[in-house]
């Protein structure tokens, strides 16, 4: 079945997320968009994917975990995984990877954690926007091994995306899926052959995706989106 | 040597306001900006070619005394609002960050003290 996506939100817990971004604001402005999946993927950590599950849950909209690393070289890489406990446990793996540099919030933002109800409940005290200490290639290594799908951030796009970051997309890594801005160019790539996803890497309610973008997926499931994206 | 005095030699233009009678104290290059955090100190000259709204952030956090942006790279207007309200200075020159390095060094400007 055709299901609309968004895979790369933002929530209130990533610095440079607005405050807005809760999980029932995220949730609720996807489902008036007519979004089937979404995927909120914050700097680093996936404290908020439990709330933003139970309000997904609420809506009748699918979530799928994720997380947005930022690799040694500064390069952005998003990583999905079937179920939100898997991912909050490969989230207090890759903690042990980043440095342990508190975050202030007067210059980088709020990290804000919060329930199923948009309580906050907890403040990240590290600041999540740090480089982990981990190349590309050992993120990749690591996403794997946790039986997560790797899939390159807004290649074509931004300061972090790889083709800026490192100048090319290295090759002898597996990737799952390639999310690429389809409006700008992507110097060097190829994308025949790749699973291409377009994301909103929204920070700001009205940035999440219109129904546009969808996927292929066998039911409407978490479980059934991650093995439509994953390679073969 | 002051901010004023890095502007006159080095031919930069002055993208902020801020105060460009503060004393240069050490200088620093660097793109990546966790390194910077974790290296950067306070009244430095930061020369970077990222332009975007974090460079900001950090300068003001550790204080630095002004960001330069080599090789006349475009440096976005929410960017530079962002940098005033914070009183950085931010100086573009069209050298490259080499060239900016030298006449640093050459005005009596050393490098910051590693850990």
């Amino acid at each position: 079945m055709k299901l609309y996506a968004d895979l790369h939100i933002h929530s209130c817990l990533s610095p440079c997320g607005d405050e807005l971004m809760t999980p029932n604001n995220i949730v609720g402005m996807a489902y008036l968009k007519g979004l089937d999946v979404i995927a909120v993927c914050d700097h680093n950590c996936a404290r908020n994917l439990p709330a933003v599950r139970e309000a997904a849950q609420a809506m009748g909209l699918v979530l799928l975990p994720g997380m947005e690393l930022t690799t040694r070289e500064e390069a952005h890489m998003l990583c999905y995984f079937e179920d939100v406990e898997t991912c909050l446990a490969f989230s207090e793996r890759i903690y042990a990877y980043l440095p342990d540099i508190p975050n202030r919030p007067r210059y980088f933002g709020e990290q804000l954690v919060m329930n199923g109800q948009d309580e906050i409940i907890a403040s990240e005290e590290r600041l999540l926007i740090s480089a982990l200490d981990l190349s590309f290639e050992a993120c990749a290594g690591l996403i794997r091994e946790h039986g997560g799908l790797c899939v390159p951030a807004h290649i074509n796009r931004g300061t972090n995306g790889v083709l800026n970051a490192l100048g090319f997309l290295p090759k002898d890594i597996r990737y799952d899926a390639l999310e690429v801005c389809r409006q700008l160019p992507v110097p060097g790539v190829d994308l025949a052959g790749w699973r291409v996803l377009e994301s909103s890497d929204a920070h700001r309610l009205e940035d999440i995706s219109e129904r546009g973008f969808t996927l292929e997926a066998g039911e409407k499931s978490a479980r059934a989106v991650f093995a439509a994206i994953r390679a073969h | 040597m002051k901010i004023s005095e890095f502007e006159a030699v080095c031919d930069a233009k002055r993208l902020t306001a801020g105060d460009s009678d503060r004393e240069i104290t050490a200088g620093y290059t660097c793109d990546l900006l966790s390194h910077v955090m974790g290296r950067g100190q306070a009244g430095m000259a930061w020369i970077t070619v990222q332009t975007h709204m974090n460079v900001i952030a950090v300068a003001s956090l550790l204080d630095f005394a002004c960001v330069i942006v080599p090789e006349g790279l475009p440096v976005e207007a929410p960017i530079l609002s962002k940098a005033d309200e914070e009183g950085i200075v931010v100086l573009s020159s069209g050298k490259t960050a080499f060239e900016l390095v030298t006449i640093l060094a050459a005005h009596g400007v050393g490098p910051v003290s590693c850990a």
